[in-house]
């Protein structure tokens, strides 16, 4: 076969994190690849050194057979490589056709010359585009500007173009008319690369398939030869035994109920879309599906950060919706959120773990003055208790490791006593013992009554862990499982949107049997 | 009567035009998304380089070419600072600003203190240099072509730079890709435009006008070394002011430049308006002289305060204006 793109042994490294690890993709002249994997496996950034964005720590890249080195963007458009990002590199006050000849080369030094505008309707008609070349971007729908990312990277005589997630803000109308283009464009003999994490779309679109999985190569499958399981299998792997303790504590009434919630995310769309689910005092609730499919937003709304656009969270009887979030705090709700940067939020990164803990509670004293004292008390507790290992606690919280940064924050969060702790990615980026350490804290929180809403990506840990597992994708419920009674790849399907289970067998998901909210209020 | 009305107009040319200087390299450098608070500064440095080279060489060109490099060093320094270094754009601004009019006096005390003492501008080739030029036909024309058409060479030439900067942004290509980088430089670097080097350029090129901008201060007030007060006495701030007025716009900023003008030119004129137009205008001579200096910069408060509050919500301003660009960040 061969081949437009070889990648062979690709490394690389953010500071301590591994994102790609010794990868090797190929990818044949006129042939639609998938690659495939969740979120945070590697593929953006594998991508993006093809783009000229990153550039590989080590391994080589061969471009029709010969060895190149990609040092910047222009270096990967001259090489005829053309990457539609997942975020619109768009200037948005500039009109389509001003955005298509910010990168025009040779092509005059004038703008709206009449040449410029010839050729690129020329290219629109060749593949059916329909485009308003003088709209401004701002006022495009989200299609438009794909259409105009992919008529951009055509433009500049890509033989080989890249997507990047490129379904994930469309409809399925607009995707069926999307993967129309990509097989016209592969027929006028363009390679194409197209990322996703959706298995329907790998079998409708692509021709083979390469998986990754924790930036690692697992395996390159055609397309024809396989089904959506075992894509599922290789895309999550095969179920690992942890020797995570679940103890089992009698449930209480329901904490926290949500009905018919549905929010939307910074961009304007709907992240997610009426789901009901609820928390019992002495559960561990988990929450599975692939990173961005809303499980932010709903951490954030909960907290009180994100206004919703309807429906209900009950909290013990009484609404919390729009209530500040530090009356949501007052109510016995704590929220602790590892973003992938993982200092990002909840903790100031130059402050003391003494200060940090005043952060949370600085209300509490009495008169003008911090209450260090107290402060520090506060602070050598959660030191002993959750053994973060720190010279003091005086020093910056950015100074220690990780796993401590996480301890602290996840500290600081339970010592207020809260009956309801929502986590997102607690053991993010943690090594083994540092995240025993981690659902330790969380199951003795579980004792105490605390009912846990735990937002995770590693399928084994939640099956270990949590009582019940709640399913999202894309800010829809698919289905709430019960740990012991069900199965990695079963999650797995329902993650990825292909099975959905909510309803089914005649119970009501999402909906507690005892709830507080009667039925006329589940409505309103 | 007419006289003192059309001197009134005629200087508000003369006086002001620093600031139209100060404001079109402004917003050549917030065009590419940084923000350069060493407007003061930069002016500063090349005033005083320039003309003392003026007065040495006797050339205006000269001058004027040695004001442009030295600014543009300015330029070059805050470039490599806040494009190469990543330093924050804000605090190196005010440092330029003051270090480059304390180099203003370093190099101004220096020169006066020397035996040869302050190079004068009366009576001197650079003098001889610096008179009106009137435009054939179009300054005979009564009343306008005084006003308009009667002027020092670099008053022309900084409204020629005006409008070409007007058509440069609006009309070519490498003007796009700047107003790109402005908006977006991740999306420009990703169609293979050069940002660091987009930046460094027009950084350069437009923190040297400023510096003519400067050196046509110290020409306009005869050359005379005060050590007490600087040339350029604000009008750097005020020029940043002006780029907000002028939405970004370099056309528009001939506009702002005369609007500031008029409050400027009211400092020095309101009493002469008051002698000339008693009847209608007698009421300045009874407002206090310092309400008058404090003028043009209350004047500047209200218009941030006013395109702040503006419902077209600054439709010029550089999206990405004040934060550096990292490709690899993440």
């Amino acid at each position: 076969m061969e081949y437009a793109i070889e990648l062979k042994g690709i490394t690389k490294s953010f500071g301590p994190v591994a994102a790609n690890k010794n990868i090797n993709l190929a990818l044949a002249k006129g042939e639609i690849l998938a690659l495939l994997g969740e979120n945070g496996s590697g593929k953006t950034t594998l991508m993006n050194m093809l783009s000229g964005i990153y550039m590989p720590d080590s391994g080589s890249i061969f471009i029709d057979g010969k060895k190149v080195e990609i040092n910047s963007p222009e270096d990967s458009g001259k090489l005829g490589i053309g990457m539609v990002h997942q975020h619109f590199k768009l200037v948005e006050r500039f009109t389509a056709l001003e955005n298509i000849q910010i990168g025009m080369r040779d092509d005059g030094r004038f703008v709206h010359g009449k040449d410029v505008r010839k050729k690129i309707e020329d290219t629109a008609a060749k593949f059916g585009f329909d485009i308003d070349l003088d709209k401004v971007v701002a006022n495009m729908a989200v299609s438009e500007k794909q259409t105009l990312e992919i008529l951009k990277v055509l433009c500049y005589g890509a033989k080989i173009i890249i997507l990047d997630e490129p379904t994930a803000v469309l409809t399925v109308q607009e995707i069926d008319k999307l993967f129309a283009v990509l097989r016209k464009m592969r027929d006028e003999g363009h390679s194409i690369i197209i990322i996703t994490h959706k298995l329907n779309e790998v079998m409708a679109i692509s021709d083979r398939v390469t998986i990754l999985r924790h930036g690692e190569y697992i395996d390159t499958v055609v397309t024809k030869e396989t089904n959506e399981k075992t894509l599922t299998e290789l895309m999550v792997g095969r179920k690992i035994t942890l020797n995570i303790d679940r103890p089992l504590i009698e449930k209480t009434h329901p904490l926290l109920e949500i009905r018919d919630l549905t929010i939307k995310n910074d961009e304007g769309a709907v992240a997610i879309d009426h789901i009901n689910f609820y928390i019992r005092g002495g559960e561990l609730l988990g929450v599975a599906g692939i990173a961005g499919s809303g499980q932010k937003e709903l951490c954030e709304a909960i907290a009180g950060l994100r206004k919703i656009e309807s429906g209900q969270m009950i909290h013990e009887g009484e609404s919390i919706v729009g209530m500040s979030p530090k009356k949501i705090l007052e109510h016995g709700i704590s929220m602790s959120f590892i973003p992938e940067d993982r200092l990002g939020m909840g903790l100031a990164p130059s402050l003391s773990i003494t200060d940090n803990m005043i952060l949370k509670n600085y209300n509490e004293a009495t008169g003008p003055f911090v209450d260090r004292k107290s402060a520090r008390e506060e602070a050598q507790k959660v030191i002993d208790k959750l053994e973060v290992v720190t010279p003091s606690t005086e020093t910056p919280v950015r100074r220690l490791s990780g796993g401590n940064v996480q301890k602290v924050l996840l500290g600081r969060e339970i010592k207020s006593g809260p009956n309801v702790l929502i986590t997102a990615y607690p053991v993010r980026g943690l090594d083994i013992n540092s995240s025993y350490t981690i659902y330790n804290i969380l199951n003795e929180e579980k004792k105490k009554g605390t009912g846990i809403l735990f937002v995770g990506e590693d399928l084994d840990v939640m099956l270990a862990l949590c009582d019940k597992i709640m399913v999202i994708c894309h800010g829809r419920l698919q289905g709430v499982v019960n740990s012991d009674h069900t199965t990695k790849e079963e999650i797995g399907l329902m993650m990825t949107g292909t099975l959905n289970i909510v309803n089914k067998e005649g119970k009501t998901d999402g909906i507690a049997k005892d709830s507080a909210i009667t039925d006329e209020e589940g409505k309103a | 009567m007419l006289d003192i009305l059309t001197l009134f107009l005629f200087n508000i040319i003369v006086y002001n035009i620093p600031l139209l200087y100060g404001t079109t390299g402004e917003i050549m450098i917030e065009k590419s998304g940084s923000l350069n608070l060493g407007v003061e500064g930069t002016m500063a440095i090349g005033a005083v380089v320039g003309y003392l080279a003026g007065a040495r060489t006797g050339s205006l060109l000269a001058a004027c070419l040695v004001a442009f490099i030295a600014s543009g060093v300015v330029g070059l320094l805050f470039a490599f600072l806040t494009v190469t270094l990543q330093a924050n754009q804000n605090v190196t601004g005010l440092t330029i600003t003051t270090f480059g009019v304390a180099f203003y006096y370093f190099i101004g005390n220096a020169v006066a203190n020397s035996a040869a003492g302050w190079p004068s501008l009366i009576d001197t080739k650079l003098g001889s240099k610096t008179q009106a030029i009137e435009i054939p036909l179009l300054s005979k024309i009564p009343f306008i072509g005084k006003i308009l058409f009667s002027h020092m060479i670099l008053v022309y030439v900084g409204i020629i730079i005006a409008v070409l900067m007007w058509f440069y942004f609006k009309k070519t290509v490498p003007g796009l890709k700047l107003r790109a980088i402005g908006e977006n430089p991740a999306a420009a670097d990703s169609l293979g435009v050069n940002v660091a080097l987009y930046k460094y350029v027009h950084i350069i090129i437009g923190s040297g006008i400023m510096g003519i901008g400067g050196l046509y201060m110290g020409l306009n007030l005869g050359g005379t070394y005060e050590g007490s007060n600087c040339w350029i006495n604000g009008y750097g701030w005020i020029s940043i002011a002006l780029v907000i007025f002028a939405n970004w716009s370099p056309a528009k900023a001939i506009l702002g430049t005369v609007v500031f003008g008029f409050f400027n030119t009211l400092t020095v004129k309101y009493a002469d308006l008051a002698y000339a137009f008693p009847s209608a205008l007698g009421w300045l001579n009874k407002i206090p002289s310092h309400f008058f200096s404090a003028l043009p910069f209350i004047i500047t408060l209200i218009v941030l305060i006013a395109s702040s509050l503006s419902k077209k919500k600054k439709s010029g301003e550089p999206q990405a204006i004040g934060r550096n660009y990292y490709r690899e960040d993440r």
